[in-house]
């Protein structure tokens, strides 16, 4: 079980409180993480990677484990705290807008 | 005693404003999805508690939201959770948030580019759905104007969309340009008579008709004068705001273009000039009174380049004679240090008798008459700035 922690907004879309918690099937990386939200989470397909070019959102960054995890390749390992739920993936929105 | 319901997209979220016919005492429900620009929210004429709205964001891009008890809760109708977003080969299954243009070998030739501000090509990019416009007849089905500009349908209540590529495609599409707000298209206006015959408009590049319900498209032009363009008579690139019709008269149409305050009387084949004693004919919203088709109102905005009223006075005009003659209504509007916009989208009619009118502005207040314009109230006045506005009568 790995813990994602959303944006305000996404939460609110999402329908849920706090992090959310996942089961992902074979290596844990962002792509297949992301994967398994949108799968228990449809609504949220589109809104933290493009939906045909499947890139991250620009005005979204990910981290693990203290790292920027934002330009890593989608298909690397994430570290061994993230994957294993000691520690959460945290997806966080620019600071900006009024 | 029928009941009229507005909703208010804004850039922090959607509020649903209701008051019985008398239209005095307003209640207020919101900010429906709070944080997040409404660009537009509209409901079926047949299915009047089928609403649709268009929430975007920078940050997590498109969402369409929709509501079948009127308002009181939403849902996205896409894939529900616990369902696989694949189908067993594999593809995805629709999603209702997902707007992808066309890029099949019949269409993809001519939709690779547009024109960018200095006039070199630049790919088409989605960004978000402007204007929602649901069908005359099926609540299930309901047209998305999106940036940058094309046409998607929806026949499954919003669960799926599909471009109408012929409008991109149908041969000026690589000559469209972006205005100030980008490229959208903002206005679908479906005949009542034969709903196979659609117009929509488009910034900037003009007003486009189909006779056949979206997959042939030709350019209604003729007669527009937009002098910041290289040719200001030319058939593709003029900067229409918004243009509007009366239910009982679909070949009239009024347009409130980037200049000029405009008329067809023979469905876009023709334009003439109807902007006559306006005191300045900038401006983004025209709207035509729901029993008196030769009654038209627009809230005039000083120029391009100042996004106001002109003094500081915030007047709604109104012809009675389809233009070219204007009458200023000032009752309960702000004669002075007013210096809010109207966008394009953010005026409506009911059809209640005597008609009433709403216009929301850049300031928060959505303001409504209940004679016609004589007089009008703010509503509601201190909420985020309005994108949209559209009002529902009903029985």
């Amino acid at each position: 079980m790995i813990r994602i922690v959303l944006p305000h907004h996404l939460r609110v879309l999402a329908r849920v409180e706090g992090d959310v918690g996942l089961e992902v099937k074979g290596p844990v990386t962002i792509r297949s993480t992301l994967d398994s939200l949108e799968a228990r989470y449809p609504m949220l397909r589109g809104t933290i990677r493009d939906h045909v070019t499947q890139e991250r959102r620009p005005f979204l960054r990910f981290f693990a484990h203290d790292e920027d995890w934002s330009q890593q390749p989608m298909d690397a390992p994430l570290p061994e705290p993230v994957a294993l739920g000691a520690e959460p993936l945290l997806i966080i929105g620019a600071i900006a807008g009024g | 005693m029928s009941d009229v319901r507005v909703l208010v997209g804004t850039r922090k979220g959607a509020f649903v404003l209701r008051a019985d016919g008398r239209r005095k005492t307003w209640s207020v429900s919101g900010p429906h999805f709070a944080g997040w620009e409404i660009f537009h929210a509209k409901g079926s004429p047949v299915d009047p508690n089928r609403l649709y709205a268009s929430q975007t964001s920078a940050w997590f891009g498109q969402v369409i939201q929709r509501s079948d008890d009127g308002g009181q809760t939403w849902y996205q109708p896409g894939t529900p959770p616990g369902e696989a977003t694949t189908t067993p080969e594999g593809s995805p299954r629709g999603e209702s948030s997902k707007f992808v243009y066309d890029t099949s070998p019949e269409n993809g030739k001519s939709l690779t580019t547009h024109q960018w501000y200095d006039g070199t090509p630049h790919p088409w990019e989605f960004k978000r759905v402007w204007h929602l416009e649901p069908s005359l007849t099926d609540p299930d089905m309901v047209y998305a104007g999106v940036e940058d500009a094309a046409l998607f349908r929806s026949a499954d209540g919003g669960k799926t969309w599909q471009e109408l590529a012929g409008l991109r495609g149908h041969g000026s599409g690589s000559q469209w340009a972006p205005g100030a707000g980008g490229m959208g298209l903002h206005t679908v206006l479906i005949d009542p008579e034969n709903q196979d015959r659609m117009f929509v408009a488009i910034s900037a590049a003009g007003v486009f008709r189909t006779e056949d319900g979206g997959r042939k498209w030709k350019p209604v032009n003729r007669g527009l004068h937009s002098g910041y363009m290289p040719d200001p008579t030319a058939e593709i690139g003029h900067c229409v705001h918004r243009i509007a019709m009366h239910r009982s008269r679909p070949q009239v149409l009024f347009m409130q273009k980037h200049w000029d305050v405009m008329r067809s009387d023979d469905a876009g084949e023709s334009w003439r000039e109807v902007s006559g004693n306006l005191p300045t004919d900038f401006g983004f919203v025209i709207d035509v009174h729901a029993h008196e088709p030769e009654t038209v109102y627009v809230v005039p905005i000083k120029s391009d380049s100042e996004h106001f009223p002109p003094e500081g006075k915030l007047r709604v005009y109104r012809s009675r004679t389809g233009g070219n003659e204007w009458e200023p209504l000032t009752g309960g509007l702000p004669q002075r240090d007013c210096y809010v916009n109207v966008l394009r989208d953010a005026m409506a009619v009911d059809s209640l008798d005597p008609c009433g009118v709403y216009f929301g502005t850049t300031g928060g207040q959505v303001y409504a008459s209940a004679d016609a314009g004589d007089n009008w109230t703010p509503i509601v006045r201190d909420l985020p700035a309005v994108l949209s506005v559209e009002v529902q009568t009903l029985s």
